[in-house]
């Protein structure tokens, strides 16, 4: 099972609740998936407080355990007071912190992330920082008071998969006690086999489900595949060889000639 | 008086930011406030004087990933 900041999580699955074609599909595709957390977010309130009203009493009743981020906020103190306004807002003081440091790509600013970090745990927040796999800012944000750290595997939302499988590996290697969830880039069921299979401890998605043609049919797909390569990653993977191994016995062959 | 209101300019009759809530028609609960870049948490709403000019960010619950 899955520990973060003490608590035990049901799955390593954490899905986003953005982009589908209906609150109604959102749900479906949570109740197919049984993701551990969803994250969510806060924005400006029109007046008569209809925003997103549909899809809030749809979350508040699938009561599946949230994660509000900072998407969006370019800079440290943006994002504080995001934080803080989320804790309020949705009762909890887990936070998916984003600083974001480019326009087009939606790196994260990773120096405005440390920064930020700091200054919330400190506040008492749990933070889940969403980074790069750069393993010297990876210990500045445990040093700040990260316990969990949540490196890309490709841009937000490109659908790409893991572009740098040797990077994974590294921060899976050099930080083998910290729970670890690529979040973002992850397109396929196959994306999530395969940093489940390198031992990283979850992952977090949106796109490549709410984008999917049948959400609800994806979001399984992704469940499926996420319990596959962790169960495959215990199960102990044999490394590749460069030749051909027979796997049936050659002995007791018959001779025909 | 007149504030700047998730960005907009509004002409209130409210003083303090719990009234200005109410005036708005927000759910006092399914809300969080910020005034000039501040978090005003909900139980110092009713204690918070408003100020011609003050900058009000009124956020809900979204879609997030």
């Amino acid at each position: 099972m899955l520990t973060i900041y003490g608590k035990t999580l049901s799955s390593r699955l954490f899905l986003g609740t953005a982009q589908y074609p209906s609150p109604a599909i959102l749900a479906d595709a949570a109740r197919a998936s049984k993701p551990a957390l969803l994250t969510v977010s806060l924005r400006r309130e029109m007046a008569g407080g209809k925003t997103g009203s549909g899809f809030w009493d749809v979350v508040r009743e699938l009561g599946i355990d949230l994660l509000p981020n900072t998407a969006g906020c370019h800079s440290a103190k943006e994002a504080i007071t995001t934080a803080q306004m989320a804790r309020e807002l949705f009762g909890t003081d887990w936070i998916k912190l984003e600083v974001i440091g480019h326009h087009d790509m939606l790196q994260p600013d990773v120096f405005g992330l440390v920064e930020a970090a700091r200054a919330l745990s400190a506040e008492g927040f749990k933070v889940f920082p969403y980074t790069t796999t750069d393993i010297g800012v990876a210990e500045r944000l445990l040093e700040a008071g990260c316990e969990v750290l949540m490196p890309w595997c490709a841009p937000i939302g490109s659908a790409r998969g893991p572009q740098d499988v040797q990077a994974l590996k590294s921060m899976r290697g050099y930080f083998p006690d910290v729970p670890l969830v690529v979040d973002a880039g992850l397109g396929r069921p196959s994306h999530a086999m395969t940093v489940l299979e390198l031992g990283y401890d979850a992952v977090l998605l949106n796109t490549a489900v709410a984008g999917a043609d049948d959400p609800v049919g994806m979001a399984r797909a992704f469940a499926l595949a996420v319990e596959a390569g962790r169960l495959a990653f215990e199960s102990g993977m044999l490394e590749p060889r460069d030749m051909a191994v027979p796997s049936t016995p050659t002995f007791g062959m018959a001779e025909f000639s | 008086m007149k504030l700047i209101i998730n960005g907009c300019e509004a002409q209130v009759s409210a003083t303090r930011l719990d009234a200005l809530i109410r005036e708005l028609d927000h759910q006092d609960q399914w809300v969080a406030t910020a005034v000039n870049g501040k978090m005003v948490p909900r139980d110092r709403r009713v204690a918070h004087a408003l100020k011609e000019g003050d900058r009000i960010e009124i956020l809900s619950p979204m879609q997030g990933g």
